[in-house]
């Protein structure tokens, strides 16, 4: 197993990993450690399960936004297949942050779309840290309104921080197209699949998150705001105790997002979370497409952008008192 | 309830001067102008729709004075009063939203952010929404997004042009965590909607106008109006200079910066904004 960088809650699990490694790559078979390594493999388990099954708010952030996440690029080849990438917005440029492209699984032809953060420096330089600008927004509705046009659905796999908060973005109105993105996707006339697989920062994961069928992945989380905005907003200044507490005060995990009915599914991930098998997190994310597929193509004659329209009519919470 | 439809056509003049301490109001007999810093007699302004006599600039404008100012006296029938947030997510700071909501209630005499309802601009039927910056910087909630969705689907059955003030410094209210943020896709069907309907929706933006406001109704009208001066944009000065650590261009994300930009149609003076509304009607009426 390569070396993953170790989370601050996970050194253990990390050391253990390790130390099983090591002696798998010396021992052969009948080796006298085989009865360790059967040991240290079920502790391990037992391990991961007890830390990722109750990962505060803040652990799940980090997981997240770890540097080994799969992230769009590797879901494109690994969850789908011949990923045929669409270049620029027509307008200004392309945004290397959100990524748009023709895919297959098997038989069933996609539109595919998402945030990319990039690996290594020099990539999420070019990716902006998966930051998207108004171009972006700009490409994905023109990719959008193509895929209504031949009727493919729309996957969108939800990665970012946020849209891009600087100068450009602003001048060229990172609100304006994110505004209409939203209405375009609201009257979309083709299934869209959303799926959070990271983070799903604020109007920036919004902008692709009108969908018919919306997942989140286990340790993905979904928030208005960052913890880091919302510390700094509420409490003057983000550190690591304050981080903590935003984080939990906004209810921002996959299971929240389920109990305020926002989400319709959470997609279990890899035991110790999607970093540690990115094989079996696709797996499952082309179950859940064609799953959802599959029931979406059943609703004909506008009954498709109905239901969407009814999804989103129902959220929110209020108290309502008869006058 | 908190806050009674205007219907008997009288009115207090400054409202939002009487009584209650706002954010960006100053009080007191004389104020000072934060724009071109001259004492200014408190009265003057307020006869004058709340803008500076020296300097033109646009002071904070209370929903119920807006009211007053665009639709003809006594003409505004308010819908949906009877709906308060919650506290779903049992959101906790310095201290519980619960208890901020009950202050801010009771500081603006409001129940949320939003008014809405219908009336007539010199004798053209409306319906009409607002987001009032006094109740938590006229950020959107469930109720918000509620309101402003019901307001949106009544117009479109009533076939009235549709006409949404903006006044929100947070954007999307993050004390409602997530539900904010699908307020905006909530708001964005339902004029999508009514685009499809063939209504027309005229959008003015005032000071400020912010976030997922603005990445969402606020930026999505056939015509888009604005007050001179106001703060319209996406994300605030501080997160931008933590990003790029550059010097912001002078101007930067005010109406003019906007207009300049391409992005909104028309500045117009508060004074002309009534004037303006219903020739735009005019000319999109069928």
């Amino acid at each position: 197993m390569a070396k993953t960088i170790s989370l601050p809650f996970e050194n253990d699990i990390c050391e253990m990993e390790n130390l099983l490694s090591n002696l798998e790559t010396r021992s052969g078979k009948n080796h006298p450690a085989e009865e360790e390594i059967r040991r240290i493999r079920k502790e391990l388990v037992a391990l991961k399960r007890l830390r990722y099954g109750n990962l505060s708010a803040w652990e799940t952030v980090m997981v997240s936004r770890h540097s080994d996440r799969p992230q769009f690029m590797d879901y494109s080849r690994l969850a789908f297949e011949d990923f045929t990438e669409l270049h620029g917005d027509r307008a200004f440029g392309d945004d290397r942050a959100l990524r748009c492209g023709l895919v297959r699984i098997g038989e069933t032809k996609l539109m595919l779309m998402g945030h990319q953060k990039g690996k290594t420096l020099a990539e999420r330089r070019e990716c902006m840290y998966g930051c998207a600008h108004p171009e972006g927004y700009r490409k994905a509705i023109r990719c959008m309104k193509f895929a209504e046009k031949f009727k493919l659905p729309v996957v969108c796999l939800i990665d970012t921080p946020g849209a891009f908060p600087g100068i450009g973005s602003e001048e060229r109105g990172i609100a304006q197209l994110i505004a209409d993105a939203l209405k375009e996707m609201a009257l979309l006339d083709t299934p869209i699949i959303c799926v959070v697989i990271g983070e799903g920062g604020s109007g920036g994961a919004l902008g692709i998150g009108i969908g018919d069928r919306i997942a989140m992945l286990e340790h993905s989380y979904y928030s208005v705001i960052s913890p880091e905005g919302c510390a700094g907003i509420l409490w003057k200044t983000a550190n690591e105790e304050t981080k903590p507490k935003a984080a939990e005060a906004l209810r921002l995990t996959s299971k929240h997002c389920m109990k305020l009915r926002v989400i319709d599914e959470v997609l279990p991930e890899p035991l110790g979370g999607a970093h540690r098998d990115h094989k079996e997190m696709a797996g499952t994310m082309k179950a859940f497409i064609l799953r959802s597929i599959r029931e979406l193509k059943q609703l004909r004659g506008g009954l498709l952008v109905e239901k969407r329209y009814e999804k989103f009519r129902r959220m929110g919470e209020f108290l309502e008192t008869t006058v | 309830m908190s806050k009674q439809p205007r219907q008997d056509g009288e009115v207090e003049s400054g409202l939002s001067m009487s009584g209650r301490p706002k954010r960006g109001v100053p009080e007191g007999l004389w104020i000072q102008c934060p724009s071109c810093k001259a004492t200014i007699f408190r009265k003057d302004s307020e006869a004058k729709f709340n803008i500076c006599p020296e300097c033109q600039h646009h002071f904070y404008l209370p929903a119920a004075d807006r009211i007053r100012q665009m639709l003809d006296d006594g003409s505004f029938e308010e819908w949906d009063t009877n709906l308060s947030p919650c506290d779903p997510l049992e959101f906790f700071d310095r201290i519980a939203y619960q208890e901020r909501i009950v202050k801010e209630q009771a500081r603006t005499k409001m129940k949320d952010a939003a008014v809405v309802g219908r009336g007539y601009i010199r004798g053209r039927p409306v319906a009409i929404g607002i987001t009032d910056f006094a109740f938590m910087a006229g950020s959107m909630g469930s109720v918000v997004g509620e309101k402003l969705t019901r307001a949106i689907e009544a117009a479109t059955k009533l076939q009235l042009p549709l006409i949404i003030v903006s006044g929100s410094g947070g954007g999307a209210r993050m004390q409602e965590g997530i539900l904010s943020l699908m307020q905006m896709a909530k708001v964005s069907a339902a004029l999508g909607r009514f685009h499809q309907a063939g209504g027309l929706y005229i959008a003015i933006l005032t000071n400020p106008t912010m976030g997922g406001v603005a990445a969402s109704w606020a930026l999505q009208g056939d015509i888009t109006l604005a007050e001179p001066g106001a703060l319209i944009g996406f994300a605030g000065k501080r997160t931008i200079w933590n990003t790029v650590r550059l010097e912001l261009p002078e101007g930067f994300q005010t109406s003019e910066f906007l207009l300049s930009h391409g992005f909104i149609d028309r500045i117009v003076h508060r004074k002309d904004l009534r004037t303006e509304v219903a020739r735009l009607i005019d000319y999109c009426q069928r």
